[in-house]
C-alpha cells in the first residue's frame, strides 16, 4: 500500500524534475559566477512556472470546454456544466496534492516506518514503542515536554494579559506593544544567540552573562544557569516566553478592545475596583480567546525544537521529544526508533486537531 | 483612557488613588518593555565592541574603561645603597608591554592574581612566594618599583608584576565588514548565506500564498464533491508536526533527484505552510459580500476571472499578513533548510551559518553577535514596515473569522 503511495509520489514529481534538470539546472550552471543572480533567476523561475500553470489550466478549460471547440460535448448546457465541475479542482488541486505529499504521505509512513527497526529493513512490531518506555533519555523528554506545555503558555498568556491590559491606558501603547512583539521576528537560532549574553557563564572572573554579571556583583556566586537540572529547562523556557508573549499579547488586546466600554463604566460606577473589573468583566468576556492563544501557544510548544538544538543540544537534562526525534534520525540514523518518536508526538497532538475541528464547525455556524 | 476614569471619580481620595494607579500602569508597563527589549539590545551592544571586550567582559560594562593584568618582569641586577640595602629599581611605565597604556592603581605578584596590592603600597614577597623570603617590593605613585632586601639580591629570573592596565571604551563595525565581506572560504562568513536564504525565502513565500489563495476561493465559492470534508482535513493538519515529514520527503527526494536543490525546499516550505495559508485565507475570503460574487457571476464572468479582478485585490491584507508569516517563518527555519538544503558549505542558509558559528562558543564570540544582528535585521524591517497586516492576519485565522 505505502509502496504503491511512493511509487505514485515519484511518479507525481518525476516529470517535475525532469522540467527543472532540461530548464532549470542548465541556466542556473551558466550563471554559476553570480550567485546573485542565480538567486534573481530562481526567484523569477519559480514564480513564473506558477503563474503559468493558473493561467494555462483555466485557459485550456474554457477552450477546450468552450464553444469553439464544441464537437467534444456538443450540448452547450452540458458542456458548462462540465467545465464548472472540473475547474474547482484545477484550484484545489496543487494544494491538495502538495499536502497529501508533505503532510499525509508522511504521516502514515512514519507510523509504518515506526514498526521496523533501524534501517527499516525488517519488522519489530512494537519494538520500538517498547524501547521507549524503557528509556530514560525518552522519559526525561516526555517530562521536559510537559514541564513546557505546563509553563509557557500559561505564562506567556499571562504576560500578553497584563501587559495587553496596561498598554490599553497609555498613549504610547503602540509603541510598548511593537517592542514586545519584536521577538516574534527574530529566530530560534538568533534568540539563543541572544540569551547567550544573559545566560552565559564562568566558573572564575569576569562574567560575560547578564545574569551571572548580576548575581556576582551583588557578592554571590556564578551559576552555570543552562547546566543545573532541573532548573536549566524554565531558562530555555523563558526564552520561549520571551518570544511568544507578544503574539498572545496582540490577539488578547484586541479581545479586551472589544469588550464594551459601557459595561465596564457600569461597573465602575457600581464602585467596583480595577481589580474585580479585571478578574470578574474582562477575563469572563475575553475567555474564547484566551483559549485560543494557550492552544496555539500549546501547539508552538509541542513541537519545540529549535531552542533545546541551539543551546544545549538537549545535554544536561533538557532533552525533547522533537530534538529526541532529531538525535535519533540524523546523528544515530535509528529510523525506527526516531519515527516512534514522531508518531509518539502526533499521538500529542490529536488532541488539539480535535479540538480545532470542533472550534471550525461552531465558527461555521455563526457564518 | 485614564483621563477619563479621572473625571468620572469627583471625591479626593479616590482621585489620589487613581493617581497612584496611573503611575503604577506607566511604571509597571516601562519595567515589562525594559525587560524585553533588554536582551536584543545587549546583543547589539556587543556586536559594535572589540574582539577583547567582548570575550573578557560583560555588555553591560561597555561604557566603562577595560581593564586587565599586564605581566611586567622585573630587572635582575640589584646595586647597593649607601644604607647597606640592595635594590633592584626600574620602571613598570617604560616596559615594552605597557607602553603608552594607561596604567590602573592595582597589581598583583602572581598569575592567578590571588591577592591584589594597590599602587603606593610595600609588600613582603616572602609572604606569599617562598623563594622570595627576605624581599620587600613597593611600587611608587609614578610606576617605579623597588625590590629590596638587607641580603644581597640574587633573582635568576625577574620577578613578575601584575599591573593593571586600561584601555578606554571604544566602538567598531570591524565585525560586520567581517562577516558580510568575508571571502567565501573563510568559515565565518555569511554573504552567500544571506543570499541563500533569500532565494529560498521568496519563492517559498510567494509560491504558497497564491496555490492556497486559489485553494481558499475553491472552498469558499465554488461548488465540488467532498468540499467541506477536504477542508477539516486542512484544519486538522494544521497541527501535524513538520519533523514527521522529514525523513519519508528526504528519501523521496533522494530518489528523484530534488535532495539538495531550491524547488525541493521550495515545495517543502510550501507544503509545511499550505494549512494555515489555506486556512486564514478562506476565514478572509469566505468573509466577503457574496453580493459581489453573484453580481459578477451574473454579468458572465467566470471564477477564474472573478478571482484574478475581483478577489485577489480585495484580498490584499490577508495575502500580506500570511506573506509576512511564511517570510518570517522561512527565515527563521533552520530544521528544514538542514535537511532539504542538505550541509554543503555553498548551500547554508542563514540559521545555518549561525548555529555553526554557535557550535565554536568562543572562538567567534565576538563575531556571533554581528552574525545575529544581520540575520534579524531584515525580519525585523519586513516586521515593522508590515505590523499593521500581520496583526489583522492574526486576528483573522484566531479570533472569529473574517
Amino acid at each position: 500500500m505505502l509502496d504503491l503511495i511512493i511509487w505514485l509520489l515519484e511518479g507525481i514529481l518525476s516529470p517535475f524534475v525532469s522540467v527543472l534538470e532540461v530548464i532549470f539546472d542548465p541556466l542556473v550552471v551558466a550563471m554559476a559566477d553570480s550567485p546573485a543572480l542565480q538567486a534573481v533567476f530562481a526567484i523569477l523561475f519559480g514564480v513564473g512556472a506558477l503563474v503559468l500553470y493558473f493561467w494555462g489550466t483555466n485557459a485550456f478549460i474554457d477552450w477546450i470546454l468552450g464553444d469553439q471547440v464544441s464537437w467534444i460535448i456538443q450540448n452547450r448546457r452540458k458542456r458548462e456544466r462540465v467545465r464548472e465541475r472540473i475547474r474547482p479542482w484545477f484550484f484545489v488541486g496543487p494544494s491538495l496534492i502538495l499536502l497529501f505529499i508533505f503532510l499525509v504521505f508522511p504521516a502514515l509512513n512514519t507510523l509504518d516506518l515506526s514498526f521496523r527497526n533501524e534501517t527499516s529493513t525488517e519488522f519489530v512490531d512494537i519494538g520500538n514503542y517498547s524501547w521507549a518506555l524503557q528509556d530514560p533519555g525518552f522519559h526525561e523528554s516526555i517530562r521536559n515536554n510537559i514541564l513546557w506545555l505546563l509553563f509557557v503558555p500559561f505564562v506567556s498568556t499571562t504576560f500578553g494579559l497584563v501587559i495587553a491590559v496596561l498598554a490599553d491606558r497609555v498613549r504610547w501603547e503602540s509603541l510598548a506593544k511593537s517592542l514586545i512583539f519584536m521577538p516574534m521576528a527574530i529566530s530560534f537560532v538568533g534568540a539563543s544567540i541572544i540569551w547567550q549574553f544573559i545566560y552565559d557563564f564562568n566558573d572564575t572572573g569576569e562574567q560575560i552573562g547578564l545574569l551571572n554579571g548580576i548575581l556576582t556583583a551583588l557578592g554571590g556566586d556564578p551559576q552555570g544557569w543552562l547546566i543545573i537540572e532541573p532548573w536549566n529547562n524554565f531558562f530555555l523556557m523563558i526564552i520561549l516566553v520571551w518570544i511568544q508573549t507578544g503574539f498572545a499579547m496582540v490577539l488578547l488586546s484586541a479581545a479586551l478592545k472589544g469588550v464594551p466600554e459601557e459595561t465596564l463604566e457600569a461597573a465602575r460606577i457600581d464602585g467596583a475596583g480595577e481589580v474585580a473589573i479585571f478578574f470578574r468583566i474582562m477575563i469572563p468576556q475575553i475567555i474564547s480567546t484566551i483559549t485560543v492563544v494557550m492552544t496555539t501557544i500549546t501547539i508552538t510548544v509541542l513541537k519545540i525544537f529549535d531552542i533545546v538544538y541551539a543551546t544545549t543540544g538537549g545535554q544536561f537534562g533538557t532533552d525533547v521529544l522533537a530534538n529526541l526525534m532529531d538525535t535519533k534520525i540524523f546523528r544515530e540514523t535509528d529510523f525506527g526508533r526516531g519515527s516512534a518518536i514522531a508518531v509518539t508526538l502526533m499521538l500529542a497532538t490529536i488532541p488539539f486537531m480535535v479540538w480545532n475541528i470542533i472550534r471550525f464547525r461552531r465558527e461555521e455556524k455563526f457564518r | 483612557m485614564s483621563s477619563h476614569t479621572a473625571t468620572s471619580q469627583p471625591t479626593g481620595g479616590i482621585h489620589w488613588r487613581n493617581r497612584f494607579g496611573w503611575l503604577s500602569v506607566r511604571l509597571g508597563l516601562g519595567i515589562l518593555c525594559f525587560l524585553w527589549l533588554l536582551p536584543t539590545v545587549g546583543l547589539f551592544i556587543a556586536s559594535i565592541r572589540t574582539e577583547e571586550a567582548t570575550k573578557t567582559t560583560g555588555w553591560w560594562k561597555a561604557l566603562t574603561p577595560l581593564s586587565e593584568f599586564v605581566p611586567v618582569r622585573s630587572h635582575t641586577d640589584a646595586e647597593q645603597l649607601d644604607d647597606g640595602r640592595y635594590v633592584i629599581r626600574g620602571s613598570l611605565a617604560e616596559d615594552e608591554g605597557v607602553q603608552g597604556s594607561e596604567l590602573g592603581e592595582t597589581f598583583g605578584i602572581r598569575s592567578n592574581l590571588a591577592e591584589t596590592f594597590t599602587v603606593g603600597e610595600t609588600i613582603d614577597l616572602g609572604e606569599y612566594i617562598s623563594s622570595r623570603a627576605g624581599l620587600t617590593l613597593t611600587i611608587n605613585e609614578d610606576y617605579t618599583y623597588e625590590i629590596s632586601s638587607n641580603e644581597p639580591i640574587e633573582l635568576s629570573r625577574g620577578q613578575n608584576i601584575f599591573i593593571e592596565v586600561t584601555t578606554p571604551p571604544s566602538f567598531t563595525t570591524e565585525h560586520y565588514r567581517k562577516i558580510i565581506v568575508a571571502d567565501a572560504d573563510s568559515d565565518f562568513g555569511i554573504g552567500r548565506a544571506f543570499l541563500n536564504t533569500f532565494t529560498v525565502t521568496v519563492p517559498a513565500t510567494i509560491i504558497p500564498i497564491s496555490i492556497a489563495a486559489f485553494a481558499a476561493y475553491a472552498f469558499s465559492w465554488m461548488n465540488f464533491p467532498f468540499r467541506n470534508f477536504l477542508f477539516i482535513v486542512v484544519v486538522a493538519l494544521l497541527v501535524v508536526p513538520l519533523q514527521m515529514a522529514l525523513i519519508p520527503i528526504s528519501r523521496i527526494y533522494n530518489t528523484v533527484g530534488l535532495k539538495d536543490t531550491y524547488p525541493g525546499i521550495w515545495l517543502a516550505h510550501t507544503g509545511f505552510g499550505l494549512p494555515l495559508a489555506i486556512y486564514l485565507l478562506r476565514n478572509y475570503i469566505g468573509g466577503l459580500p457574496r453580493e459581489i460574487m453573484e453580481s459578477a457571476n451574473i454579468d458572465g464572468a467566470t471564477h477564474f476571472q472573478i478571482f484574478v479582478r475581483l478577489v485577489l485585490p480585495l484580498s490584499v491584507p490577508a495575502l500580506a499578513s500570511f506573506a509576512i508569516f511564511q517570510f518570517l517563518w522561512v527565515w527563521n527555519d533552520l530544521l528544514v533548510a538542514r535537511v532539504f538544503l542538505g550541509i554543503l558549505p555553498e548551500n547554508q542558509v542563514l540559521t545555518a551559518q549561525m548555529r555553526s558559528l554557535l557550535g565554536t562558543r568562543y572562538e567567534f564570540l565576538h563575531l556571533l553577535p554581528a552574525a545575529a544582528f544581520i540575520s534579524i535585521f531584515v525580519p525585523l524591517i519586513v516586521f515593522f514596515s508590515l505590523q499593521r497586516f500581520f496583526v489583522r492576519g492574526l486576528l483573522a485565522g484566531s479570533v472569529k473569522g473574517g
